[in-house]
């Protein structure tokens, strides 16, 4: 019988011991239109190209499909799709469930206020055509799957400060 | 303000772009695409040196390309050279191409990470934030490796600019996610915490996320955060609706911050100093206030916005559960909102006010909204909306409404949608259980329950109610005499006729007496659904006629002779073939004392938590809410344990525990043992359980003819029928909690006590974590294995701002695994004072390999009460893995070596996770053996080799894992050269994926 050296000791209060896994809040971010071409996505978590490709039409199949008498949360896979749509496009954030609906909700609107008073009306070919911009744009307002920064005046005077750099 | 205009500064960017969306059919797009490619080569490899300009202009192209969806394979050292520009805009576009692109090409890592350091060094703010956005976009072990310790500097330094204290505090934030190990917290932690009290909020709105996340991992260095987010938040929502300008949102004072200051203060508990505690309470009822004040705006921005916070306010009111006053005002608000037009508040107020049921102080709030509840389930539109509605009744229901819950949920299923009536299945069968004053009922609700809906009754269900009707004496007549009437229907679900097979097979007696329910009649009544059944049914039903040939004498020659038909003895399937046989011999040889002991009623189930229970807690997947609802689940089970320990039980059942059967033991699903009112002690196992429940609880064995390898039919008919020893275990497996985990230990814990195994199987992969958590203590776990040996750091955290007296924790090992697991523990120190932690050191070895679980048994007092319960050990067989690294030539060797049956276990299951391809790799290696590359021709396999080391001996073990990443599934093979070792262990890592 392997009987080695037992004991028992005190160690103070503090230090936890225990590296807890964590994600970030905001998964992905998606700007689809309704024939389901996508004109953004942005990846907080690690998927292979195949799985982004799925997730996309996954998203697109839950999302279409709802009218405005709905909410605008869906439950996707083991995570939430918070979406809102603007015209022929569906802005989409994909949270942890147990994140707050209506802050991303708002999220949503105030990163399409921003970018609306960026392009000067923005339409769904500003974001093809200057696709390496928008990245700009939500790099300023979210990073690392967390809100960065919410107020609409100093992200957009942050964004003409970049714009007259060459 | 200027805009942006279309495409501008590259020109040929926005052609390229126009010829594509010209593209009339894919293969014109890819036409072009191609030619495009061609010249991009050309343009790269050509001997004239490209200005920054054209490479540029070029990386661009490329990453439109790629994101259209088509492979890029070169282009890379072009994008990594933009990031030495110094023109911004050539740096953006490297840098975005990295970001999107990157794959640890590892010649490449070495020449970015060399670019992101200048950034990083150059005191330009703007270069400064394209750096940390890439770290922060690839977060990759490399960058963190390289740039760990530069972040907190720069995030801490006075002279750091605003904009990139905020890239910085994220960018730490996604390297301490991604690689815990490199980011050492310590010095800076203070002045991390203090960019709470930040002049900027953007600042403050990046720091309290970073501060959140620090927080739940590590909650005593990050504790002063919590006044500081108080002052803060008070500060917020106290000001003037113009005081903080740019962080205000249509009237709304910086509502995200706001947001995030309330989730961290919901990683701690009520802070204990009163003025602290008064100031949070300030907050929370002035957010409540809010709510009621006419809007200051029409807009849905406005309401939403300030809804958000007000929703995160209940949350923590939710979470701290200790303000009575504070929660039934949350809950009248959530009242309104569950009238009100805009259907997202519906469903949140439906969402939150489930969190709000479980809490003592507002349960009964919540149920005086039934009504309104019970009317959503009818008029709502939106089934998510719906599911709510039902999730919320079922959190509400108590003694006092189930059965008008009950009823209104069954009367739902009819024409609910196809994605949730399994879970309200399950819910109505869960919630009839518990709370059934009268079983009569219960046995209705369940019949109905198949009735309705007998799809999507699973296993469980009709398992548990044969296990309640045999445990209950006084239900076994009404159960007879109703199924007996719900056999009569011409069409009944096939789960009726299993229900009603056995229920009959062993009750029908009871009824007898009746000559419209005679023994002939009801042996006819089964028999004319016999030949619409499939075969495990009829393997249920024959064991039935078997049973009523000891019951009644009267119809054994009617049974005898449909016994003896061609159809039964000679059935194509063996199961079937040989219970007609076996049956028939028993019936002509065996005395009728032989008969009756061999055929004797089922002995009552040993009580344990219901399986329908643990399987609700497991449902995940599409139209369900697993994080959520586990959670609330959680909740819910602790306050009951907590209450069943406090001796204060029935708490909120109030006036029904007067009826005069509600005696504890009524709630069948609590965890104190149901008094057997039998004298039949479980160990007159009669011998009818074995084919009977061998065929129920297994239907898949079936085919490689267990009876006979199991039990020898010299057994069976054998004058005194000895019962197999294994026929014990096997009818605990039935009902046992985890169908896969073989035979779980019987008497494992002491009576009254609940054992946690909440977190057991998230220790199958790692050795290190939070085993155990409630409201006073913490238990958690660092161990290390090597060979046969372990050793378990055991930490006990007492929570509490109290003393935990006369502690003791103890390791139990079931009997079956005494012999083949040693665990050695001395006697931990009996007090742990008030926030302090204990450190108990366990050391085992392993003698031979097992499948249960040593459980720890924790006894403490506090305040007055003691606390007793158990948490399993997650001390499985794969920890004395040792990885063996081997060639492909010897691992198809070994593997062919290995070609016995019953040496390979395969199991085929969908995935309960994203697949990917990292994370797999991990896995497989932290569940302890060598993940070999290279083996299997198909690389997205995986394949791994180990030895598990006993004191007895050694077990080689190969595995191979395939990924179907179309249909989700896995299949996963283990070939060991004993079948214990590979069921065991293919048991254990298939629920990791």
């Amino acid at each position: 019988m392997a009987v080695t050296s037992t004991q028992s000791s005190r160690t103070s209060g503090g230090g936890l011991w225990i590296p807890v896994e964590s994600w970030p809040s905001i998964r992905f971010i998606l700007i689809q239109n309704r024939a389901g071409k996508t004109r953004l996505a942005k990846w907080y978590m690690q998927f292979d190209d195949d799985e982004k490709q799925k997730l996309i039409e996954e998203v697109h199949a839950v999302v279409t499909v709802r009218d405005a008498k709905h909410t605008n949360f869906v439950e996707f896979r083991n995570f939430k799709i918070i979406y809102r749509r603007y015209a022929g496009l569906y802005f989409c954030i994909c949270v942890d469930v147990t994140d707050n609906n209506l802050a991303y909700l708002e999220g949503i609107h105030n990163f399409v206020e921003v970018l609306n008073e960026y392009f000067h009306n923005v339409c769904e070919l500003d974001l093809v055509f200057n696709f390496y911009k928008v990245y700009t744009v939500v790099d300023e307002m979210f990073l690392a799957g967390e809100i960065r920064e919410t107020s609409q005046t100093k992200v957009l005077k942050q964004l003409l400060m970049l714009q007259s750099l060459e | 303000m200027p805009a942006v205009s279309k495409g501008d500064g590259m020109r040929g960017l926005a052609v390229f772009i126009s010829d594509i969306r010209n593209c009339k059919s894919k293969e014109a797009e890819i036409k072009r695409i191609n030619k495009e490619l061609a010249n991009i080569r050309s343009k790269f490899k050509g001997d004239k040196a490209l200005d920054g300009y054209s490479k540029k202009k070029y990386v661009c192209k490329l990453l439109f390309i790629f994101l259209l969806g088509h492979d890029i394979d070169f282009g890379h050292m072009e994008a990594v050279n933009l990031l030495s520009s110094n023109k911004y805009t050539e740096k953006q576009i490297g840098y975005l191409f990295i970001s999107v692109l990157v794959n640890s090409n590892s010649d490449l890592i070495r020449l970015i990470n060399n670019g992101i350091k200048n950034d990083l060094a150059s005191r330009n703010p703007t270069h400064m934030n394209l750096s940390l956005h890439c770290i922060a976009n690839v977060g990759s072990r490399e960058m963190a490796e390289a740039f760990a310790a530069d972040i907190p500097r720069i995030l801490v330094a006075g002279d750091t600019m605003d904009s990139v204290k905020q890239s910085a505090a994220l960018c730490l934030l996604r390297l301490n996610r991604t690689s815990p190990d490199l980011v050492p917290m310590g010095e800076w932690t203070a002045r991390v915490v203090h960019l709470l009290n930040d002049q900027h909020l953007g600042v403050v709105t990046s720091a309290t996320s970073l501060i959140t996340t620090l927080a739940q991992k590590s909650p005593d260095d990050f504790k002063t955060s919590v006044s500081l987010a108080i002052a803060r938040l008070s500060r917020i929502v106290t000001s003037a609706s113009i005081d903080l300008q740019d962080y205000t949102y249509y009237f709304v004072a910086a509502p995200w911050l706001s947001v995030k200051l309330l989730r961290l203060l919901q990683c701690y508990p009520p802070p204990e100093d009163g003025a602290l505690r008064g100031r949070l309470t300030e907050c929370l009822e002035t957010i409540l206030n809010k709510a009621q004040e006419p809007p200051k705006s029409k807009k849905v921005q406005h309401s939403n916005a300030k809804n958000a916070v007000l929703f995160e306010a209940i949350a923590l009111i939710i979470h701290h559960d200790s303000e009575p006053t504070l929660l039934v005002r949350a809950c009248n608000q959530l009242g309104q909102f569950l009238q009100h037009r805009e259907t997202n508040l519906r469903y949140l107020a439906l969402e939150s006010m489930c969190t709000l049921a479980s809490s003592e102080f507002s349960h009964e709030a919540v149920k005086t909204h039934i009504e309104t509840v019970i009317n959503a389930l009818k008029t709502e539109r939106d089934v998510s909306v719906r599911q709510r509605a039902v999730d919320l009744l079922y959190a509400m229901c108590d003694r006092s409404n189930a059965k008008q819950i009950v009823a209104e949920m069954l009367s739902y299923l009819e024409t609910a949608d196809y994605s949730i009536r399994e879970e309200i299945v399950l819910k109505v069968a869960v919630l009839a259980e518990k709370y059934a004053v009268d079983y009569t009922w219960y046995v209705d609700t369940i019949l109905n329950l198949i009735r309705v809906a007998g799809d999507q009754v699973s296993e469980e269900v009709w398992y548990r109610v044969i296990q309640i009707v045999i445990n209950r004496d006084d239900v076994q007549g009404y159960a007879a005499k109703t199924v007996f009437e719900a056999l009569q229907a011409p069409a009944c679900h096939e789960n009726l006729v299993k229900v009603g097979g056995y229920i009959l097979g062993e009750f029908g007696n009871l009824i007898a007496g009746d000559s419209r329910s005679s023994p002939l009649v009801q042996f006819k009544l089964l028999h004319s659904k016999f030949h619409l059944c499939s075969v495990p049914t009829r393997a249920l039903l024959l064991s039935a006629y078997i049973k009523f040939i000891n019951l009644f004498p009267e119809v054994k020659a009617t049974i005898q002779e449909v016994l003896r038909s061609d159809s039964q003895l000679r059935n194509a399937d063996v199961e079937l073939q040989q219970r007609a046989v076996e049956y028939l011999r028993l019936s002509t040889i065996a005395s009728t004392d032989i008969l009756a002991t061999v055929l004797e009623e089922m002995p009552p189930f040993p009580e344990r938590e219901s399986s329908i229970l643990a399987k609700l807690k497991r449902r995940k997947g599409p139209g369900n809410q697993p994080g959520a609802e586990e959670a609330r689940q959680e909740r819910e089970r602790e306050r009951e344990r907590e209450r069943s320990l406090n001796g204060s039980a029935e708490h909120r059942e109030g006036g029904a525990a007067a009826s005069a059967k509600s005696s504890p033991s009524v709630d069948v699903l609590s965890v104190a043992a149901l008094p057997t009112n039998r004298p039949r002690p479980v160990s007159s196992v009669s011998l009818m359980q074995t084919p009977f429940l061998a065929s129920c609880a297994a239907p898949s064995s079936l085919s490689a003819g267990p009876m006979t390898s199991l039990y020898p039919s010299a057994d069976l008919l054998g004058p005194t029928g000895s019962p197999p020893s294994t026929g014990g275990s096997l009818l605990v497996d039935v009902f046992s909690d985890s169908l896969q985990a073989g035979p779980a230990p019987l008497d494992l814990a002491p009576p009254n006590t609940a054992v946690s195994e909440d977190n057991f199987s998230r220790f199958i992969c790692k050795n290190n974590g939070v085993l155990f958590e409630n409201q006073l203590l913490q238990i958690g776990l660092k161990s290390e294995y090597r060979q046969n040996l372990g050793r378990i750091y055991v930490f006990f955290g007492n929570k509490t701002s109290n003393q935990f007296l006369d502690f003791s924790s103890t390791v139990n090992c079931p009997d079956l695994l005494k012999t083949k697991l040693n665990v050695h523990t001395k006697p931990a120190d009996p007090t742990i004072d008030a926030g302090a932690q204990l450190q108990q050191i366990l050391n085992i070895e392993c003698l031979e390999d097992f499948t249960p679980a040593p459980v720890l048994d924790i006894q403490f007092r506090y305040g007055g009460t003691l606390q007793n319960f158990g948490v399993k050990l997650p001390v499985m067989l794969n920890k004395f893995f040792q990885p063996t690294e081997m060639e492909a030539q010897d691992f198809f060797q070994r593997w062919k070596q290995l070609g016995a049956p019953q040496q390979e276990v395969q199991k085929i299951f969908k995935a309960k996770h994203p697949m990917d391809t990292e994370v797999t790799k991990a896995k497989i290696m932290g569940f302890g053996t060598a993940l070999l590359d290279g083996v299997d021709p198909n690389p997205t396999n995986f394949v791994g080799a180990g030895v598990i080391h006993t004191k007895n001996t050694q077990v080689g073990c190969l595995l191979r894992l395939e990924p179907n990443t179309q249909a989700q599934m896995y299949r996963l093979t283990l070939r060991t050269s004993r079948d214990t070792v590979s069921q065991r262990l293919s048991d254990l890592l298939s629920e990791q994926f």
